[in-house]
């Protein structure tokens, strides 16, 4: 069966959702959506508390899909196809949740599942370790990140990366990514 | 020296590199998705400030929230401050964080086992 996109995006709506976007990821929309996380925030006292964790890691999301998404193939019916990436917030029982999907080309699947399955595997002093070293050794990439976002998120939030990968077609596959804080 | 000063925006923090006064300040938030565009004129300038620097250089580092693409500039920067140590520079480092901010308290602690210079660690009370 074919993927379906409105029906992923709609099961990751369960729960309480605090921030819900798909289209294009622009610098600006991200200006937008963390304006707006703020904006919810200062009305919940029980978003509060996890201000800061929450809105480091909203951004590290936002900013890998920024920086990594491929178009979507052109058969995929989305409104604006340009950096095409969704992403929900939310309040998921004890946690909160923030789910971000994307379409990326086939040959990248396996440097992602190695990358997250390479983080997942981290206790947390090798996290640290790991970040220690990349931080002090690596170059910059051009994207900017030089490989430390999934490694933060995984160390702020001390919960492994939960992530699918659907077929859409031969070229292409859809990337979900959950992410929880707690 | 010519005084850099970048007011705050969204994405990117105030920043005031006062050459006379040897006082580098840091403040706010860092999260452009291009880290690389904001930091480097201000490692450029750190280059020529190494050539006649003030006998003192105090760097003070008041982060709100910083990603992970600011975060290799932000240690570019420290190394630049570590060079003109090891030269015999008098410099410190203040990093300040919220008393609750484990996560910038963490960064602080990332940056000190990195660099090898005089450290401060100061908690702000909220």
């Amino acid at each position: 069966m074919r993927f379906d996109l409105v029906k992923w995006y709609n099961e990751k709506l369960q729960g309480n959702v605090i921030l819900k976007y798909a289209g294009s990821i622009s610098s600006d929309v991200i200006d937008q959506l963390l304006s707006e996380f703020e904006t919810k925030v200062s009305d919940s006292s029980d978003l509060s508390k996890y201000r800061k964790k929450v809105y480091n890691v909203l951004v590290e999301c936002l900013q890998n899909l920024y920086h990594h998404v491929d178009e979507p193939p052109v058969d995929v019916s989305v409104d604006e196809k340009d950096k095409y990436g969704a992403v929900v917030l939310c309040r998921d029982g004890s946690f909160f949740r923030i789910s971000t999907g994307n379409f990326v080309k086939r040959e990248k699947l396996s440097y992602i599942k190695d990358r997250i399955d390479q983080v997942n595997a981290l206790s947390d002093q090798e996290l640290k370790d790991a970040y220690r070293k990349i931080l002090g050794n690596s170059e910059m990439t051009e994207k900017g990140g030089g490989g430390l976002g999934m490694l933060d998120i995984v160390r702020k939030t001390g919960n492994k990366l939960e992530y699918n990968f659907f077929q859409v077609d031969d070229d292409y596959i859809f990337f979900a990514l959950d992410v929880y804080i707690s | 020296m010519e005084t850099i000063i970048r007011e705050e925006t969204t994405k990117t923090p105030f920043v005031k590199f006062d050459g006379e006064k040897g006082l580098v300040e840091i403040r706010g938030r860092s999260i452009p998705e291009n880290a690389i565009e904001f930091y480097k004129p201000l490692i450029d300038w750190l280059d020529k400030y190494a050539e006649q620097p003030p006998s003192k250089t105090s760097v003070n580092v008041k982060l709100e929230y910083f990603n992970t693409s600011s975060s290799k500039c932000i240690l570019d920067i420290f190394r630049k401050f570590e060079l003109l140590h090891k030269k015999g520079n008098e410099v410190e480092i203040n990093w300040y964080y919220e008393e609750d901010d484990e996560d910038m308290f963490e960064a602080g602690e990332d940056y000190q086992s990195i660099v090898h210079i005089p450290f401060k660690m100061i908690e702000m009370e909220e």
